[in-house]
């Protein structure tokens, strides 16, 4: 297989790191070769985070350049449109339609850009935004929207969806693997 | 054997176990902090957080010499801290294996420099190798083990960010138990007088020698074969973006990139057309390759000196044409890293703003106090350097006899104990007149919250002693040594003016845990929309909770119940009275 090529993007804080982790324990449980990146240290501090999975017959990079992406997962309106440039024509975009203010937002010195949805629309083929965030409330922790948009990116993964339900099950803390199986039911639902 | 998704740091973990390493040593810092963490848990190895790096290699050869195995892991300028004890250890060798881990930041995503810490190798005379994913990662530790303990020399295990943060699959395999060697006594090879040095030195010089003969048929160097209109030598992550750049090109890996083995790269130089090297950062094995008369066409003439590369940047650079790039959306902000909410960090910078004080920064998370809305912190150098910087400043000062106000140190206390403490010690000493402000959130913050000498618990541990830092500032002999509260701001307001007013050094110690290691979270802030008045006072406290609406003729402001940590800075700026604690 090809290498299929994903991005995830969002704010520190938010968990993007496990929808990452999940996808890449899917894939290899798919018997594939895949590399994941990602940033710790600085960025993790409100900034903005960005993780990248990358799974094939053989991988080499672990990173995505401009206009490679098939998939991009946005936790984030800004930090989704930050991204487009990276999508291929037909990249897919699935993303949480809830802002977070920058800190330059919370001080006055800046606005939060206007239209930024329309721009995510106008740019990417096939466009999912949803209030992740209020679904990933409803199943009980807004810390699940990471499962709420995996969830919602299932029906775009050449991964089956088997392999993706075990790598949840190997890769969640236990404590909290039923809520989390519920936000990425909940997000399912939304992705079909 | 299992195959298991594991980033290289926890690759590197995983060889030290199979190598049978039994101590490891090292000081956090972004990208190497995940080895020791992996290690910490492991049972039969010794892991430690030492306080510094110097200090964390020293442990790391002590352990060598007592005949196990010993990994130090630090962040390329933690090489600067250790570099003492690194180009000594090269003389005396070692009795067990000992390999030094030392992370770089192209592109520095967590950095203050971006500096090639291979220059290390060359300085030292030391072997340095360079894994190009997790699964070499692995194996070049166990490979690095039987280097060192082959040719009697420590061995550097260089990584780069996308090497130690990228996961890839691994896979693992049995665990070696190398017998104990037990502590040696051999005073011409251990103890560095001149005359043994002198010795010892002819020694390097021959090892060296040995080592890149050895290079020439290490399995480390291994050569892809395939198209040779231009042929690549590469190591590290560059490796992967000239196979995926250019997948039919014939490539020679390197594995070993100091000594080079000069006889397989002359070979192969002469079988292509045209010789391309690429590797990030400094011209580090090019210009060794230009030494030994070979023509490089493709180098540093088309690749940058800075920043990370990629595929896209090898094939454009190389290829000389641009590929086509969408477009950036326009328009967007940025979203720079900030406090989080709660952190007590925001209170101590809504007072230095304040008082427009000259700040002398040091690294942690308290460096951010440097950004937008505070401004206040005025240079940054490298762990430590506030408090000794900030004693020259004042002397500076004084010299030129001008009315600035005397300086103020910002340091954290993870970097206190690195190496603030010799600055302080020197301050006090030399007469000096600055205020030292020591931010005491009991961890180490900005690397994620490790453990340290003050925290009271080692790494993966328990139970440790507990340094008390206003005891042994007082033992170095600061004589105004106070504890201040950083979340209330008139407060410290008034004490920094009492101690600006003093004469000679102070030492301001906040004891406030970091909200985010220790979980801390109050009761959350609202606004009452009828009292606020849209002043914006309460921005200057830079909370990424609070946010301003303009309406009419001035606005109002709203916190964020979910993120609010109740911190009561913001409330403390406001005059009108309109913020209350609970629900509202
Ligand atoms: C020589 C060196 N080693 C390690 C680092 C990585 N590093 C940056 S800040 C920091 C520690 C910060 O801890 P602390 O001083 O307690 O401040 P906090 O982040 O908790 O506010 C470390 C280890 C570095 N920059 N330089």
């Amino acid at each position: 297989m090809n290498v299929f090529n994903i991005l995830i993007s969002g704010v520190g804080g938010q968990g993007v790191l496990l929808t990452s982790k999940v996808i890449a324990e899917a894939a290899l449980l798919a018997g594939l070769d895949v590399k994941q990146s990602e940033v710790h240290g600085m960025a993790q501090r409100g900034g903005s985070v960005l993780s990248q999975v990358r799974f094939g017959d053989k991988v080499f990079s672990p990173i995505i350049t401009e206009g490679e992406a098939d998939l991009l997962i946005g936790f984030e309106p800004l930090e989704t449109a930050r991204y487009l440039h990276f999508l291929k024509d037909d990249g897919v975009v699935i993303y949480n339609t809830r802002p977070i203010g920058t800190i330059g937002v919370s001080i006055a010195a800046e606005k939060y850009p206007s239209g930024v949805n329309d721009v995510i629309k106008d740019r990417a083929k096939t466009v999912l935004p949803f209030d992740g965030t209020q679904l990933a409330v409803a199943a009980g922790d807004k810390r699940t929207l990471n499962l709420v948009l995996l969830g919602a990116a299932l029906s775009h993964l050449p991964l089956k969806e088997a392999f993706v339900l075990d790598a949840i099950v190997n890769t969640v803390p236990k404590k909290v693997l039923e809520i989390n199986q519920k936000a990425f039911a909940a997000g399912r639902a939304q992705g079909k | 054997m299992t195959k298991a998704i594991l980033s290289g740091n926890e690759a590197i973990a995983r060889g030290f176990i199979e190598a049978g390493g039994k101590l490891a040593a090292a000081y956090p810092g972004t990208p190497s902090t995940e080895v020791l963490e992996t290690l910490s848990h492991e049972k039969g190895i010794h892991a430690e957080w030492s306080v510094n790096e110097k200090v964390a290699l020293e442990v790391a050869i002590g352990g060598a010499l007592s005949g196990v195995r010993s990994l130090a892991c630090m962040k390329h300028v933690g090489v600067n801290v250790a570099a003492d004890p690194l180009m000594t250890a090269s003389y005396t060798g070692i009795n067990a294996g000992l390999v030094l881990m030392a992370a770089d930041d192209p592109g520095m995503f967590s950095s203050q420099n971006e500096q090639d810490t291979r220059h290390y190798a060359r300085l030292g005379k030391l072997p340095c190798i360079e894994p190009s994913d997790s699964a070499e990662a692995l194996q070049y530790v166990k490979a690095a083990f039987e280097m060192s303990e082959a040719f009697d020399t420590p061995v550097i295990l260089r990584t780069t960010t996308r090497i130690s943060h990228c996961k890839s699959v691994v896979e693992t395999g049995t665990v070696e138990s190398p017998a104990g060697r037990g502590l040696v006594k051999d005073f011409a090879k251990y103890v560095m007088l001149p005359n043994n040095a002198k010795k010892r030195h002819v020694f390097v010089e021959d090892r060296l020698m040995r080592l890149k003969e050895w290079a020439e048929t290490s399995r480390l160097n291994r050569i892809i074969d395939g198209d040779k209109e231009i042929g690549f030598i590469t190591s590290g992550i560059s490796f992967q973006y000239v196979r995926e750049a250019f997948p039919k090109a014939t490539v020679l890996k390197l594995g070993t990139t100091f000594p080079l083995p000069e006889k397989l790269i002359k070979k192969f130089a002469s079988s292509v057309t045209k010789l391309a090297v690429v590797e990030e950062l400094d011209p580090f094995i090019e210009d060794q390759i230009k030494a030994m008369g070979i023509t490089v066409h493709l180098g540093k003439n088309v690749l940058p000196l800075w920043g990370e590369f990629s595929q896209r940047l090898v094939r454009e650079r190389i290829s000389g044409s641009t590929l086509p790039m969408k477009e950036v959306v326009s328009g967007l902000i940025m979203r720079p890293p900030t406090f989080c909410p709660g952190c007590s960090h925001r209170g101590l910078y809504t007072v230095l703003a304040k008082l427009k004080l000259h700040v002398s920064g040091d690294i942690g998370c308290y460096t951010l106090g440097a950004l937008p809305p505070f401004s206040a912190m005025h240079s940054c150098i490298c762990m430590g350097a506030s408090i000794s910087a900030a004693h020259g400043m004042a002397q500076g000062l004084a010299l030129q006899g001008t009315q600035q106000q005397k300086p103020v140190a910002v340091i954290g206390d993870s970097t206190f104990l690195h190496s603030g403490i010799t600055g302080l010690i020197n301050m006090v000493y030399n007469g000096g007149d600055a205020i030292v402000i020591i931010m005491n959130n009991d961890t180490t913050g900005m690397t994620g919250g490790q453990e340290h000498a003050g925290t009271g618990r080692p790494a993966g541990g328990v139970e440790a002693p507990r340094l008390d830092i206003a005891k042994l500032c007082q033992a170095i002999g600061a004589k105004r040594v106070r504890e201040i509260d950083a979340y209330k701001i008139k407060d410290l307001e008034k004490i920094m003016k009492e101690e600006l007013a003093e004469k000679g050094p102070t030492v301001l110690i906040s004891n406030q845990p970091c909200v985010l290691r220790y979980r801390v979270s109050k009761k959350a802030y609202s606004v009452e929309r009828e009292s606020c008045k849209g002043c914006k006072l309460c921005l200057k406290a830079g909370c990424i909770a609070l946010s301003f609406t303009p309406e009419g003729k001035t606005g109002y402001v709203e916190i964020d119940p979910l993120l609010c940590n109740g911190c009561g800075v913001c409330e403390q700026l406001c005059t009108t009275g309109c913020m209350k604690q609970g629900d509202a």
